[in-house]
């Protein structure tokens, strides 16, 4: 463990941008193979942190510690546990499918598009890993920059209008954070240390305010009900990989954030508002899942089960229970899959149709029979099917849920029907049926490049879905942990 | 070979064949798709009759596999638990698999969708196996889901038909309705009992029978008991969830023998039968499936009646006789529940292939009322269905009527609440069975030969070319399976019935609380033997109903063809009623389906875009420009405007400075 692998994580992507930028968008060629070799050069460096993971530690595993601004006492501390190593895994997995994605796609600017997803996944890498409350936001903001611009420049004809709202909406909830952060930093006597803050004894009343500040940030940024309706436009206006980037990573970093600090630094607080947080949560499920059934736009209607499936993951967390918080955990990672893939898919068919419109598809099996076997799976997936990784996250939160409360449960549980409502409603009108559109009669089934992503992909759903045991094993005992810690009231 | 291995062999060979039919279908061809999965459902029939044998010496099995799962004090393992009842079941799946795998390559030989056929019938059988064969409620649950998965993509096998893929959506969406039930009672039971395993569940059934849930005050295990049979309302298709089940007669003709007649549909009745241990402790959940039995039985049993298409008949007969399953299991009569899920097995596949062999017989017309006469030119088809009729209408010795007949009198004896309303439904369902069975096969084997009368622009046919010409009898691969059904068809019921349902051969497999539900104890006292029970048949109430059924169809589809239109006439809002199927369909789609859309439409346009976007999210900017612009008004430019704004400023802050306290 002398290998300073988180720091690995974060820079080998964001150094590595470096020459992919300096080579200029003129030699395609060169570009995406530096930038492919770059992004597996990055996940390499995430493997030995689940081979050398300590099961059995409850703590933080890989610390590193670098005085940052000693002035300040500020320190460049690093560390995961089993709550956030997965995360980086996964977004060091999901940028080698980002890249590959945008292999020959993108034409404009294709160096600058490259290196934006490479330094977007040493950021997001650096949220997960960073200990230190400043440098945590540091990360947190800072990931903003390359996936407003991947939106704003190689976005669609709205993109303007997206990345603003989607920049101002993040911004706007992250500023409460920071007040948040600093009154914690004074309050414990100057260290920015996370783990200190767990140990912070709060009175009833700042807890209050410490759980709204944080919950404006991160609910925003997960997102929660009724904060949520920057995502379906940023969706719609990004390209491909930033759809999958947003959908796969961005989402899981709101969520990551209320266990990380809402949790255990106000655990009263989050006892009392718990009613608030389900209440949000079950709408996010019930009343997005109506929402997207009506859309016409696919990448819309993944924009809203994004949403809905995200409900789970809030409602784990506040039902405060080992199947809540893993099933919550375990939905975070297979949504990175299954999103990941949904995006993918219909990226597949816009590439080809310049339509994301339900309506101008119809019977795309006929000319793309592979891809409609893909996409098969991952909608099955989307409507959380056995054997797939969707069905374990909601599988465990509903089994939580209905142990905490029956009616919670049972509310949770119309997913099962909506779920499988919009996702297969969509996938009947796009892909069954015979061709009305003579453009999908041209359509050419996908290639090797796709069938590699897609197979990939597939491969993680049902590898998690069949045997979902390696997952949570990681967990446990930092969950153990955590709930012990929320539990043990402050007052 | 090790016994464990043979266990994994039954569910792991089918797989195999339908990985290899389905991802290298172009590379092995047509001949490889069917010989790989064939080959595949043989082994695991042949593993299924060693362990059968193996069962029979009384070693039985409950062991896991692997862990799937671990958290929250949760052990979550993929595992098989091998007992008498599992055993039947394996039998039963892998030999209708086997016949219909077999059949296929008659049926489905032009088609240009071979190999995937071949690929998604094997993964069915693997996904039935894993059903039943689990010894626990998540891999009960993957089953479960797996099965609907692939009828779902069989239902819709026909892609470009419209009519395919509304059906084959419907049909997933409906179960999903009731795996809602299902997994919450999985739920309740993972809540309260704190494990999933069915033994560890059994063992903790009294500690539940006393619980009160904590937050509705229900009993828990009528809460558990209820929300489970939801769950089997859905798949094996009661009433009122059943509205999925005739339209899934899109899919191509084999799999509705197998998936929508012979196994998936009874999943649901396995099922309860596998928790007998827990219904048995709920009276109320008993009587509720009791009622839906009953309901189920009868009046799906009317629809039979004035249906033309071929397919849908044997549909809502289908329906009917699951509806007698689900009466036995009401009156706790599990034993018997299985028993004629077995029987009905047999002769309700021999019945839907006997009909796919009229379709192809008929170059692809559905319709009864063009048919007539078949029998000169369809002998085997002709008399194996008409086995698998008298089978259906429970014909003393056949074995339809052994099953049946013990249905009955265990209705009759029983004392639950809502027995004596089940009693009616299936004693008059006897009748209405007898009539809309022999309306059928008289349409279709006698009378005028109306064949050449078939309109041509119908498009209801199961494939794609059709037209005129003489009917003729299909290939031997098609009219073997149907030899071979109609052999247990007609025998099963008279060796098996004395074992299974008085031998205790399902031993601990089934539990049944003899105090509070005697029925079966009380049959096994009145039984004395298959052969005098048969002839005890042919005296009693039952028979002489079918008789009359028989005799009326005959009378009105052979003997005076006028009668049944002017019937018609004369009760047209009655026959209205029955055409519209009671209006389930429309209600659903008026308030289900149309409630939803304009529900995400409202929430949509009304919430999202204009209290959100429009009010709070567009409205705050809104606000902020409202502002800027007050700002911008007071930058006039004007140096004296400025000026009079700072000396009043200056006063103003001057005042307030010298008289602070």
């Amino acid at each position: 463990m002398n290998a300073n692998f988180l720091s690995l994580a974060i820079w080998v992507p964001i150094l590595g941008a470096i020459p992919v930028l300096l080579l200029g968008s003129e030699r395609r060629f060169l570009v995406r193979w530096v930038a492919l070799a770059v992004a597996l050069a990055g996940f390499a460096v995430t493997l030995p942190l689940y081979t050398g993971f300590d099961t059995t530690q409850a703590g933080m595993q890989f610390v590193e510690q670098l005085r940052w601004v000693p002035r300040f006492n500020l320190e460049y501390l690093l560390g995961v546990d089993g709550i956030s190593m997965p995360f980086i895994l996964l977004n060091s997995f999901i940028t080698i499918m980002v890249v590959l994605a945008g292999w020959d796609v993108i034409e404009k600017k294709q160096a600058q598009y490259m290196g934006a997803f490479l330094i977007m996944s040493g950021l997001m890498n650096g949220i997960f890993s960073a200990l230190d409350g400043i440098l945590f936001y540091v990360f947190f903001e800072a990931s903003l920059i390359p996936m407003y611009l991947i939106i704003g420049v190689w976005g669609g004809p709205n993109r303007v209008y997206a990345a603003i709202k989607f920049f101002l909406y993040t911004l706007l909830g992250s500023l409460l954070m920071l007040v948040a952060l600093i009154w914690l930093f004074l309050t414990s006597g100057g260290s920015a240390n996370i783990l200190d803050w767990h140990q912070l004894q709060l009175g009833m009343t700042p807890q209050i305010l410490i759980f709204i500040a944080f919950l404006v940030s991160f609910a925003v940024k997960v997102p929660m009900w009724p904060v949520h309706t920057w995502l379906p436009d940023a969706h719609v206006e990004a390209p491909t990989g930033g759809s999958v980037v947003l959908a796969a990573i961005a989402l899981k970093l709101g969520a990551y954030g209320f266990i990380r600090f809402s949790l255990p630094i106000a655990p009263d607080a989050s006892h009392y508002l718990a009613p608030l947080m389900i209440a949000l949560s079950l709408t996010a499920v019930i009343y997005i899942g109506f929402v997207a059934l009506v859309q016409t736009d696919m990448k819309k209607l993944v924009a809203y089960s994004s949403i809905s499936h995200m409900g789970f993951v809030t409602l784990g967390f506040f039902i405060f229970n080992p199947l809540g918080i893993e099933g919550s955990l375990v939905q975070m990672i297979s949504h990175g899959f299954i999103s990941a893939a949904m995006f993918l898919c219909i990226g597949v068919m816009y590439d080809r149709m310049h339509s994301r419109q339900i309506a101008d598809y119809g019977g795309v099996v006929n000319t793309m029979p592979k891809f409609a076997a893909f996409f098969m799976l991952f909608s099955m997936a989307n409507a959380g099917l056995p054997a797939t990784s969707g069905f374990v996250g909601e599988f465990m939160v509903i089994l939580g849920a209905v142990k905490f409360n029956f009616w919670v449960g049972m509310a949770a549980a119309v997913t099962l029907i909506l779920g499988a409502a919009y996702t297969l409603w969509m996938y009947k009108r796009v892909v069954f049926g015979a061709i009305t559109n003579p453009h999908v009669a041209d359509l050419s089934d996908i290639g090797l490049r796709e069938f590699l992503i897609l197979a990939l992909l597939a491969a993680c759903v049902l590898a998690m879905g069949l045997y979902p045991y390696p997952f949570t094993e990681v967990m446990h005992a930092s969950v153990d942990n955590l709930l012990k810690h929320v539990a043990a009231s402050k007052l | 070979m090790d016994i464990k291995t043979l266990y994994l062999l039954v569910p792991l060979a089918p797989l195999a064949g339908a990985l290899l039919a389905g991802l290298s279908g172009k590379l092995i061809g047509r001949t490889g798709a069917h010989v790989v999965t064939i080959l595949g459902v043989a082994v695991s029939l042949v593993a299924s009759m060693l362990i059968y044998q193996d069962v029979q010496a009384g070693h039985h099995f409950n062991g896991a596999l692997y862990t799937w799962l671990e958290s929250g004090g949760l052990k979550l393992q993929v595992g098989f638990l091998i007992d008498p009842l599992t055993v039947m079941m394996m039998l039963v799946v892998n030999f209708v698999s086997l016949m219909v795998h077999i059949y296929t390559i008659g049926y489905m030989a032009d088609d240009p969708g071979y190999q995937r056929f071949f690929s998604y019938i094997s993964l069915f059988t693997f996904s039935m196996l894993m059903l039943v064969m689990s010894n626990n409620f998540v891999q009960l649950f993957f089953g479960w889901e797996a099965v609907g998965l692939v009828s779902y993509l069989l239902i819709g096998f026909w892609y470009t038909r419209p009519t395919a893929i509304y059906a084959n959506l419907k049909a997933f969406l409906v179960n999903r309705v009731g795996d809602f039930g299902f997994l919450l009672g999985i739920a309740l039971i993972a809540a309260y009992a704190g494990t999933l395993d069915y033994a560890e569940v059994f063992a903790k059934r009294n500690e539940l029978a006393a619980l009160t849930e904590t937050v509705t005050g229900w009993p828990v295990i009528t809460a558990i008991c209820i929300c489970l049979f939801i769950g089997a309302m859905g798949k094996s298709a009661q009433v009122p969830l059943h509205v999925w089940l005739p339209d899934s007669m899109e899919g191509p003709t084999p799999i509705s023998a197998l998936i929508h007649a012979a196994t998936m549909v009874t999943a649901g009745i396995f099922m309860v039968t596998r928790m007998s241990p827990l219904f048995e402790l709920s009276d109320t959940a008993l009587s509720f499936v009791l009622v839906i039995g009953a309901v189920t039985a009868l009046f799906m049993g009317f629809l039979g009646i004035i249906q033309n298409d071929i397919k849908r008949v044997v549909a809502y007969s289908t329906l009917s006789q699951l509806g007698y399953m689900t009466v036995a299991l009401g009156v706790s009569a599990y034993p018997i529940a299985v028993f004629h899920l077995m029987t009905h097995a047999f002769f309700k596949a021999l019945l839907f292939l006997g009909a796919g062999s009229v379709i192809i017989g008929c170059h692809h017309n559905q319709d009864i009322r063009y048919m007539g006469g078949l029998r000169k030119y369809m002998p085997i088809t002709w008399i194996t269905s008409l086995l698998g009729s008298l089978a259906l209408i429970g014909f003393p010795f056949f074995s339809g009527f052994y099953s049946k007949d013990s249905i009955i009198e265990a209705v009759q004896v029983s004392h639950l609440w809502g027995s004596g309303f089940a009693y009616f439904a299936v004693v008059a369902g006897i009748f209405v069975t007898a009539f809309y069975s022999f309306r059928m096969y008289f349409l279709v084997f006698h009378g005028k030969e109306r064949y050449d009368q078939a309109p041509h622009d119908e498009h209801h046919h199961d494939d794609h070319g059709h037209g005129g010409g003489k009917p003729h009898e299909s290939p031997w691969v098609v009219t073997l399976p149907l030899i071979l059904l109609a052999i247990p068809s007609v025998v099963i019921g008279y060796f098996t019935i004395q074992p299974m349902l008085f031998g205790n051969w399902f031993g601990s497999a089934i539990l049944v609380d003899a105090v509070k539900h005697p029925p079966m104890a009380h049959l096994a006292e009145e039984f004395h033997g298959a052969f005098a029970m048969a002839l005890h048949g042919l005296t009693s109430l039952p028979f002489f109903l079918a008789m009359s059924g028989v005799a009326l169809s005959w009378f009105f589809y052979l003997k005076r063809p006028d009668i049944p239109a002017a019937v018609q006439k004369a009760v047209m809002p009655l026959y209205t009623l029955l055409d519209n199927k009671y209006y389930f369909d429309k209600f659903n789609e008026v308030v289900f389906a149309g409630g939803a859309r304009l529900l995400g439409r409202g929430l949509w346009s009304g919430g999202d875009q204009a209290l959100i976007d429009g009010f709070m999210v567009n409205g705050s900017a809104r606000v902020v420009g409202w502002f800027a612009g007050l700002a911008r008004k007071l930058q006039t430019g004007h140096i004296y405007q400025y000026a009079f704004g700072m000396i009043f400023g200056v006063a103003a802050f001057l005042t307030y400075w010298f008289n602070r306290v």
